[in-house]
Formats: structure tokens, C-alpha cells, sequence
């Protein structure tokens, strides 16, 4: 064990398990949510809802609730309409995409159920509470627009009547002469899929402080969100108020998962009710309230085909995919991306050129449907690979000898797959040849057959999958949404040469402070306890697109290694005029500067901030330290940096009462650059749990009538420890060449492929029974339905 | 006792609050909301368990913690021991008691149903002195029971298990420490080997806890062998009244208590001395 690995040079933080500085905060109860924040004079906002699904505002009376103890303002959708324009969540590359303009409070119509509808502002929330229930609103309930098919009948009810249809957007993809090649096949096979309506249920709700000071005609907002920036881009656009002063601060979040980057009518309405009052407002979504208001995701219904050679090599796929979105698109970043990357993604770890896919989103009296973590991917993932391992019974392969003959060869890169994505490098094949030898497959399907002669129904499944990460400005920037690609950093040094970094991707729990000071650490060759990092304030950090899509350690992390390579370069040329050497001679360790050559030291970093700002009259003529830097990156190269994996599940199904007790889940996955191992296995662990939860637990289940009846915790279920299989975590390291750091993106591989290996196992373990599931949640009544008991 | 007298001052728009864990959640949610909170919860005679003779008197405010870990209660009566695990999570159990549990009959509670199947006698109280109603009489309708308002549930005697009694629980939950989606206790006396006496008593399938009476029909008498077991199974569904939901509908919930019936009764039957 004597030779060098890379971990073992000074100050070599990438690749190593760092503990996030944060977390002892947060568990000491140190952590600022914005539910802790109280300012001077702040009010409080409860919202009165609509209890229909789709209804005409007649009238709202109001009298009652204004004399109210504590109440202070009562304001309505024509109140809030005087000072905020309306928005649509449309983007110009999606061919024909339609969404009504939405305004914070609705002024002649309601479209879902649990819309706010008017807004109570008192002194404490009990009190607006309290009044909220004295508002009487007179509704004349509308048919409501419930089901995907009855929405685009041509007599069905128009939610929008100006948009003349239900559909929200209609896209197609086609390779050519795919009807021939499924006439021609040896093997077809077909299935219905149904992805059920799930949502976020983040610990901590949404939660919104705004203060407008008329005075400086300063807008603050505290905001539970992930983009910071976009919130300021919108406060100021739609209400008017220069950028310049709008701030928006996200402080300690309590997850996200890609809920809180959307526009919800009651976090837009709390900036105009503080700009009404002259005071800070506050609005704290409640677990009911989170319900119906927070984006639910998924609610796909897929019909998919897939064609084979007598081989079992895949020839080609068939999909048509409707998807219901709610009555708007959601803004700024469209209901449609989700069902986009269904499409684009279906079929990607395989060599087939054939594919035919139609997507139609459609609107619908629901809440709105959004991004939400893996947006699209398990739809794209269970379809595919279900279908694969269909193909697979056909021929009599086994799960992983079908995937092995149609995966991309590791070699055959860069390739672009039937739908235009544009591979760099994937690692399919060492990745499933991992996780045959992780599980030691071959025992466990011994294992299976032994244990099936005493009527105990254990089930296998894999899926493999291909992430979207570290897009770049094709996703949201060309579309024509106000949403960067590109991030930002200033890194200063102290005058006691500790090192400070504000940076515009943001933390939500998931680590990104931690990886950022890791990577600022060895670049800059400091000690990485004397970094501080600070995210999500938009007047003490660069613009940048913050954190979605799996970007932060991608892109953001590559902003923090060149800024922190630029802030050496600049540390070494004051010290090369200190010491009378050249810069290139110089390097710097552990926060000394040291001989390049032999490491020995010959000035510390904190002497240098010294002189450079309190002896600056010691430094040579002309010299002017720069010791704080600012810089950009956006990527340039791949539009996306994809990355790739796959998943198996072993589990045992009760074929008596539908119940599953999940064995274990093991995950191989290549996101390229592994910067901290610790949270990278941390995010692939929370996404399978959500992904488990959204195979087995997590429904928005919708009565006829458009009421969501399952809306809180007691009767919405979401995944708990007890019922989590321990999960196992290899990986393939095929770092990115696009960036000198060469990480993509982890954070949603987890929930990408585990409902489709949980799928593919229920079916396993069903075989001998016949039945067949193609729906999530596979609940004990749908699993017990396939078996014939009920 | 000041408490009553407190209910009765207030015209009756007051409620009464043991360990909170239902009564809070219905609060928050502002489907109840009484002018006034009446705290139970530090009344000498409403607590302790203590054996009396043939009967085990438990007081209301043993909470469900307790019940999981009290000797007596695992001694003699211990349906209540084996359902406390799965009673809510450690957090609830901390607070919530055995005595609010029954009182507010929630029919998919584990402990009403326990209740049930003992053949225990719940003690109430009111300002003119107490009564006992037998279980079998106390569960009246949803969240509804022989208590009346102002009344306050004392404690609960349970006729203490013998030699010759064997009993069995189980729930089916999607999740560990959920309401069940079927639920069931069973206390048997055997004699010779035969069904003397049984209490199946059932929990999630109806308005109430509900006892499998055509079952216990079928059983009285006889050896638990596999054909007794399975026609005890097949009038099993015809006992309950699951409601219309569409999450698990009554089908479903049919199927499951047979299954789980078939499963407790051989559980029984294997425990023959
Ligand atoms: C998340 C969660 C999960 C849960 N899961 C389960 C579960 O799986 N199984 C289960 O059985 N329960 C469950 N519960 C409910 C829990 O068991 C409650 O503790 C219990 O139902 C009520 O007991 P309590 O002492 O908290 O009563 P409280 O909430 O204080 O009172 C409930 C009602 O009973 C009345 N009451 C209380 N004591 C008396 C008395 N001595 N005399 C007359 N009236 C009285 C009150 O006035 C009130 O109307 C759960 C609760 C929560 C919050």
C-alpha cells in the first residue's frame, strides 16, 4: 500500500466523504426555516378555498370577516389583479403549447378544488383563520373536467373556453415505418400503464415572508425555494418593482424536490398583500393545504408496444402517452417538460433506431402538475422495461442476458439516441455486470425456486435507467423562460486568510454547501474548515440558475473550481512579488504557500491577506492584490450531461393479502465525478425511498366529482423507515470531459428507475399466478385484483 | 367530581382531554372546536392497573405505553398486550390512553375491538355515581358509545384469561403503526381440545368494533381442524359491514378478515397444550 492515490495530496477534498458542516446545525435546532422568521409588524395570510372543482364566483361577502377581531385587510382576485399582471406557463419550443393566464386570486372562475380564492390578512394566523371562515363566497358549480379521455371529447366542458380546447399540448415523434416493422416482428408485445398522481410532501411546507418597505419601494421576500433568482426575476417583472429592489432570500429549506421552484397563486398573492398593507406578510402552507396546493406529479396513462427479432433484439417502440395537468401550465417552467422527457426518454440505455411516440397534455379541474424530482424519468423507465422483460418471457431469456444484448455497447460513444439526446459516454454494460455480481443473482433466483415450493412468492426485478443532468440553455433559457443555465461565484479571502464563497446554487438539505467548499478546499489548497460558503440570498450572490434538474455539483461546481483557480492564480502572483519569485514556481497547501517543486513552505496565506490589506504600502509598485474574484460558467458542450444506472428489487409478495415486504434495493449508477461519496449515496438512498413510495404508497386519489379525498397524512401514505429495504450502492465513475471537474448530475437517479424495478419484481414474484400489474401504486387492492381475489 | 361538575357549568360545549392524540388532531383541523378543554389527565382514580379477584380493573388513563409493558395486563389480559405494538407509533403512545381509545371508538382502533373480544365491562361514571356496561353493549355506532355526554369512562374490568384459554391478534396495515385495513382478536376457551366459548372480534370493517358471530357459531364444539377452520372462514365476510371506500373497498375488505381469520385460528389451533 505505498502508492498515491489522488485522495492522499494535500488539501484533496473531491472524492471524499466530507460530513456536511450544516447538518450539526440543523440537528442542534439552530436552523432558520422561514417558518421561524418573525419581523416587526408582520401579519399573517389565511386563505378561504373553493369546495368545487370547477365553478363561477357569483359573489363574495366579505362584511363580517372585516370586522373581525385582529383582521386587517380582506382582498379578493380583482384587489390583488390592480397590482400584479397575469402569467402564462408557456415556452416558445414547444410547438403550439397553450395555458390560460393565470392571476394570483381568481376573479370570475374557479378550476379546482382547494383554490384560494380570497385572503385574510390579521394579526396571527388563528385569527385570520377565524375570519377566513366568516367570507361567504356564492359559487355556481360547473361540470368539472375530471378524466383524461372525457377532457378531449368534443363536447366535453372547456375549462378555458379562449383556448377553444382542453389540450394544453399536442407532440409527435416519428422515426418512419413503424407499423411495417411491428407487422414484421417476431415478437410484439403491449401493455396500459397508469402512473397515479403523487406529490412532494416535503418536511417543511411552503412557506413565504414578503416585505414591501413603500419607502425605498423595496421588495424583501423569504421564500422556501430552490431558485431564488427566478423569484426575483417574476416579483419584479409582475409587480412591477425594479430587480434591483426585489430580494429574495431562501434560508434553510426543508426539502424541495423540485416542488418549490414552481409560481403558486398564494405565495404570488402574499407580495401584493404586503404591498397593499405597508407591512410583511406571512404565509405558511399547511399539510391540508399542501395537498391541494403544492404540484402533484406524474399522472401519466401510457400505451406503449415493443417490437422484437426472433432474437429478442429489440427492434422497435410504439407509445402514446396522455398525460393531465390541472387547468394551468405551471410557470415558468410548463407542465409539458414533464411529458417531453417521457417521450424523449423512453427506450434510451437501448441500440433500437425505430420509435414512435404521441403526447398529449391536457387540462383538467386538478391542481396543477409539475416538475417534481425525475421529472418524467419513471414514467419512461417502468414503461421500458417492463415491456423489455415482456420480451424477454417471450424468448426465453433472462432479465439481465435481454439487457446485456440491447444495451448500448460501452464503447459506441458519443451516440445520440431515437429521439435526438446526444450520449457522451454511458456505462450500461459495467454497470449491470456490477449489480449481477452485488446481488449475486444467480443465488437469489435458486433462492426463489426453493422457496416457491413451500408458497413463498419472492419476486426479482431490474430496471435500467438514463438520467438528464446539468442541462444547458436549450431547456428552459431558449424556450424563452427567464431561467439561467449558467451560475456564479465571488470567493474572497479574509484579511486573517480564511476563504469566503457566495454562490447561486442553493442548499436544500441535499449538501450542495458541503460539495462546494470540498471543491473551493482543493483548488484554492486551503483547509476546508476555513470555507464558508453562503447560497440563496439574491443580493449577496452572483445570478445563477440555482438548483434543479440535477445541476448543482455539475455546474455549479464547476463555477466554484474556476473561480477558485482564478482566486490562486491571483494569490500567487501577490505572493510571487512578496517573495521575488515566479508565480509558476508557487503553489498552495493546506493555506501555505508553498515551493511548487519540494512543498516546502515558505509563506502562509493569512500573511499575505495581511500585507495585502493593511501593508499594501510593502508591496512592490504597481502591484494590486486581488484577492476576491467573481466569475460565471455555463456549460457549452453537451446540451445535457446524461448519466446512467440501474436498479433491482427483491421483494415478497403475500399472494393472500396483496401485502410486500421489500427485501432490498441495489443501485449501480455513473453520475461521473464522485465528489463526496457520503451524499452522493445519501441522494440515490432518499430518491429510491421516493421512488418506493410512488411504486407502492403514494396516490392523489380523485373522487369523480374532481375532490381529492385522500388530502393528508393519515390517509396519504407516504414511504417510512420500517417499511424501507436497506439499499446498496455501487458505482462506475465516466466523469464528464466538458468540464475540468467532470461530476454530473445524482440527485435523481434514485427515483428514476426504483418504481420500475419494484414493478418488474411484483410480476416476477406473480408469475406463477398469471395476473399482471401495470399501474402504480401497486396497492394491496390492485395486486390482490391481478390475482383474481377480489 | 370537579371535572363533571366542570362538563355540567359549561353547557356542555366542552370536551374531555386524556392523552390528546384524537382530540388534538380534530382540534387542529377545526372539525371540533368546545369552548372549553377539560384536562383529565391527572385523575388519581382514573389511573393504575390492579388485579381484583376473577377481574383485572385498568385504569383509563393507562396509556398505551403502558399497556405494552404492564405484567398484569400481559397476565391477564393479554389481547391488549399483543395489539398495543400496533397501536399508532411510540410518540402516540407516550400520551394517548387506553381509556380515550375506547371512548372515542374509532372502529378501526385496536383496543375497542380487544375490548370486544375479552368480554371486558367498561365503568362510567356520571354526578349521580357509576355503572358498568358490558362491552358487547358499549359500542353503539361510529365514534358513538354507551357513554353520554358529560359521562366520563372510568376504567375498564377485564375477566381475567385461565387455564384452557388461548387467543391470538393480528392486523393487516400497509404500514407499521397505521389503522388497519382489517384487524382481529380472538380469546377461545377450549375444552377437551374443542371450542367452548370464543369472541371473534373484528376491527376496520364496519361502524364499530363487530364479533364474527355466525363464525363463533360454527366453531362452538368443535376440534379447529382445516374444514372447521375454512367454513368458520366462509360466513366470516357476511358478520361485517365494511363501508363503500373507494381506497379499499368491501370486497377487499371481505376477502382480508377470511384470510386473517384462517390465519388466527390456526395460530390457535397450533397453540394445543
Ligand atoms: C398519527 C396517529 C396515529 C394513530 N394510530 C392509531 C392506531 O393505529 N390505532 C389506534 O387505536 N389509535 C391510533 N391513534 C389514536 C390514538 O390511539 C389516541 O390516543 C386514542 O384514540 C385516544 O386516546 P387519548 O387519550 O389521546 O384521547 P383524547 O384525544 O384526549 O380524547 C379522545 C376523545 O375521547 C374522549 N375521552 C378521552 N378520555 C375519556 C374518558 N376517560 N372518558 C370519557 N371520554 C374520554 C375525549 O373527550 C375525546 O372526545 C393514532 C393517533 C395519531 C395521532
Amino acid at each position: 500500500m505505498s502508492a498515491l492515490t489522488p485522495l492522499d495530496r494535500p488539501n484533496s477534498y473531491i472524492g471524499r466523504s466530507v460530513p456536511r458542516p450544516n447538518a450539526k446545525r440543523l440537528l442542534a435546532g439552530r436552523g432558520r426555516y422561514v417558518t421561524d422568521i418573525t419581523l416587526p409588524r408582520m401579519l399573517h395570510v389565511a386563505y378561504v378555498r373553493s369546495p368545487y372543482a370547477h365553478a363561477r364566483i357569483v359573489s363574495i361577502n366579505a362584511l363580517a370577516a372585516r370586522e373581525m377581531p385582529g383582521v386587517r385587510l380582506v382582498a379578493t382576485g380583482e384587489d390583488l389583479a390592480k397590482l400584479c399582471t397575469p402569467w402564462v406557463g408557456t415556452m416558445d419550443h414547444f410547438k403550439g403549447m397553450k395555458s390560460p393566464p393565470q392571476l394570483p386570486l381568481p376573479i370570475d372562475k374557479v378550476v379546482w378544488s382547494g383554490q384560494a380564492v380570497v385572503a385574510v390578512v390579521a394579526d396571527t394566523r388563528a385569527l385570520a383563520e377565524d375570519a377566513a371562515e366568516a367570507v361567504t363566497i356564492e359559487f355556481d358549480e360547473l361540470p368539472a373536467v375530471v378524466d383524461i379521455d372525457a377532457a378531449r371529447e368534443p363536447d366535453a366542458p372547456v375549462i378555458s373556453p379562449e383556448l377553444g380546447s382542453n389540450l394544453c399540448f399536442h407532440g409527435k415523434i416519428d422515426t418512419g415505418g413503424i407499423d411495417e416493422i411491428f407487422t414484421g416482428a417476431a415478437y410484439v408485445v403491449e401493455e396500459e400503464f397508469h402512473f397515479g398522481r403523487h406529490t412532494a410532501v416535503t418536511m417543511e411546507p411552503r412557506a413565504i415572508i414578503a416585505d414591501y418597505d413603500a419607502s425605498e419601494g423595496q421588495l424583501t421576500v423569504h421564500h422556501a425555494t430552490q431558485t431564488p433568482y427566478q423569484f426575483q426575476d417574476i416579483y419584479s417583472r409582475h409587480y412591477g418593482i425594479p430587480e434591483s429592489r426585489v430580494r429574495v432570500i431562501a434560508p434553510d429549506i426543508g426539502g424541495s424536490f423540485g416542488m418549490k421552484l414552481h409560481m403558486y397563486h398564494e405565495d404570488m398573492a402574499v407580495v401584493g398583500l404586503s404591498m397593499m398593507l405597508g407591512r410583511p406578510v406571512k404565509y405558511v402552507a399547511d399539510r391540508i393545504e399542501s395537498f391541494v396546493s403544492d404540484i402533484h406529479a406524474r399522472d401519466h396513462r401510457v400505451r406503449a408496444r415493443m417490437a422484437a427479432d426472433a432474437e429478442g433484439n429489440i427492434l422497435a417502440m410504439d407509445v402514446e402517452d396522455v398525460t393531465g395537468i390541472g387547468a394551468f401550465s405551471a410557470y415558468p417552467r410548463t407542465s409539458v417538460v414533464e411529458g417531453n422527457q417521457v417521450y424523449r426518454l423512453m427506450g434510451a440505455p437501448y441500440t433500437f433506431r425505430n420509435y414512435r411516440a404521441d403526447l398529449q397534455v391536457v387540462f383538467q379541474n386538478k391542481v396543477q402538475m409539475s416538475q417534481y424530482r425525475a421529472v418524467g424519468h419513471p414514467v419512461a423507465c417502468t414503461v421500458t422495461e417492463r415491456l423489455v422483460d415482456m420480451i424477454a418471457d417471450k424468448t426465453a431469456l433472462d432479465v439481465f442476458d435481454i439487457r446485456s444484448r440491447n444495451m448500448i455497447a460501452d464503447d459506441a460513444y458519443p451516440c445520440t439516441s431515437p429521439t435526438g439526446y446526444q450520449f457522451e459516454a454511458l456505462s450500461h454494460h459495467a454497470c449491470l455486470a456490477k449489480l449481477k455480481a452485488m446481488m449475486d443473482y444467480d443465488r437469489l433466483r435458486a433462492e426463489q425456486a426453493e422457496l416457491r415450493t413451500k408458497g413463498i412468492h419472492r419476486g426479482i426485478g431490474i430496471a435500467t435507467f438514463v438520467e438528464i443532468t446539468n442541462p444547458g440553455p436549450a431547456f428552459y433559457g431558449v424556450g424563452g423562460a427567464r431561467i439561467s443555465s449558467q451560475d456564479g461565484a465571488i470567493i474572497k479571502i479574509t484579511p486573517s486568510g480564511d476563504v469566503h464563497c457566495s454562490i447561486s446554487v442553493t442548499e436544500l438539505g441535499q449538501g450542495t454547501e458541503t460539495i462546494i467548499g470540498q471543491i473551493v478546499a482543493e483548488h484554492l489548497g486551503v483547509d476546508s474548515n476555513r470555507i464558508k460558503v453562503m447560497t440563496g440570498d439574491t443580493d449577496t450572490t452572483p445570478h445563477g440558475g440555482a438548483t434543479y434538474a440535477c445541476r448543482g455539483a455539475g455546474i455549479g461546481g464547476e463555477t466554484a473550481l474556476q473561480a477558485a483557480k482564478k482566486l490562486k492564480a491571483n494569490v500567487l502572483a501577490v505572493a510571487a512579488a512578496i517573495l521575488q519569485d515566479e508565480p509558476e514556481k508557487l503553489d498552495i497547501h493546506s493555506g501555505w504557500i508553498v515551493d511548487a517543486a519540494t512543498a516546502q513552505q515558505r509563506m502562509e496565506l493569512s500573511e499575505i491577506a495581511r500585507i495585502a490589506y493593511f501593508r499594501s504600502d510593502t508591496l512592490p509598485p504597481g502591484t494590486q492584490a486581488q484577492l476576491s474574484v467573481a466569475h460565471h460558467y455555463a456549460p457549452q458542450g453537451y446540451p445535457f450531461a446524461f448519466t446512467n444506472g440501474v436498479q433491482a428489487c427483491h421483494l415478497e409478495l403475500d399472494v393472500e393479502t396483496g401485502l410486500v415486504k421489500i427485501l432490498k434495493l441495489w443501485v449501480v449508477e455513473d453520475c461521473g465525478r464522485v465528489i463526496n461519496p457520503l451524499l452522493v449515496d445519501e441522494q440515490i438512498r432518499g430518491g429510491v425511498v421516493q421512488g418506493l413510495g410512488a411504486a407502492f404508497f403514494e396516490e392523489c386519489v380523485y373522487g369523480d366529482n374532481g375532490q381529492l379525498t385522500n388530502g393528508s397524512l393519515a390517509d396519504y401514505l407516504v414511504p417510512m423507515a420500517v417499511e424501507m429495504p436497506d439499499i446498496e450502492i455501487g458505482h462506475v465513475e465516466t466523469p464528464t470531459l466538458d468540464t475540468q471537474l467532470g461530476a454530473k448530475g445524482v440527485g435523481e437517479a434514485g427515483t428514476a428507475a426504483a418504481s420500475a424495478a419494484a414493478l418488474n419484481a411484483i410480476n416476477d414474484a406473480m408469475k406463477p399466478f398469471g395476473g399482471t400489474v401495470a399501474q402504480v401504486p401497486m396497492t394491496p387492492a390492485r395486486i390482490l385484483k391481478a390475482l383474481g381475489h377480489i | 367530581m370537579e371535572a363533571l361538575d366542570a362538563f355540567e357549568s359549561s353547557g356542555e360545549d366542552a370536551s374531555y382531554i386524556a392523552g390528546g392524540q384524537s382530540l388534538v388532531p380534530a382540534l387542529a383541523l377545526r372539525l371540533q372546536a368546545p369552548q372549553l378543554l377539560i384536562d383529565i389527565a391527572h385523575i388519581e382514580t382514573l389511573r393504575g392497573v390492579e388485579l381484583q379477584g376473577d377481574w383485572l380493573r385498568i385504569g383509563a388513563l393507562t396509556r398505551h405505553c403502558e399497556v405494552l409493558a404492564d405484567p398484569l395486563i400481559r397476565t391477564h389480559a393479554p389481547l391488549y398486550s399483543d395489539a398495543a405494538p400496533h397501536v399508532a407509533h411510540p410518540a402516540i403512545r407516550n400520551k394517548g390512553t387506553i381509556g380515550g381509545s375506547i371512548s372515542h371508538a374509532d372502529p378501526a382502533s385496536e383496543f375497542p375491538a380487544m375490548t370486544l373480544a375479552l368480554g371486558a365491562e367498561l365503568e362510567i361514571a356520571n354526578r349521580d355515581g357509576t355503572r358498568r356496561v358490558a362491552a358487547d353493549d358499549f359500542f353503539v355506532d361510529l365514534f358513538q358509545t354507551a357513554i353520554e355526554p358529560g359521562e366520563l369512562l372510568v376504567a375498564i374490568h377485564v375477566p381475567v384469561v385461565r387455564p384452557g384459554h388461548r387467543w391470538a391478534f393480528h392486523e393487516l396495515a400497509r404500514r407499521r403503526g397505521d389503522f388497519a385495513l382489517v384487524g382481529c382478536g380472538i380469546l377461545a376457551e377450549f375444552v377437551d381440545d374443542a371450542v367452548a366459548q370464543i369472541r371473534i372480534a373484528f376491527f376496520a370493517v364496519g361502524s364499530t368494533p363487530i364479533r364474527a358471530q355466525q363464525a363463533e357459531d360454527i366453531l362452538i364444539g368443535k376440534r379447529l381442524d382445516q374444514a372447521t377452520i375454512a367454513a368458520a372462514q366462509a360466513v366470516a365476510g357476511d358478520d361485517l359491514d365494511p363501508s363503500e371506500d373507494e381506497h379499499v373497498p368491501p370486497a377487499m375488505k371481505r376477502h382480508l378478515a377470511r384470510v386473517l381469520l384462517g390465519r388466527l385460528l390456526g395460530q390457535i389451533a397450533r397453540q394445543a397444550p
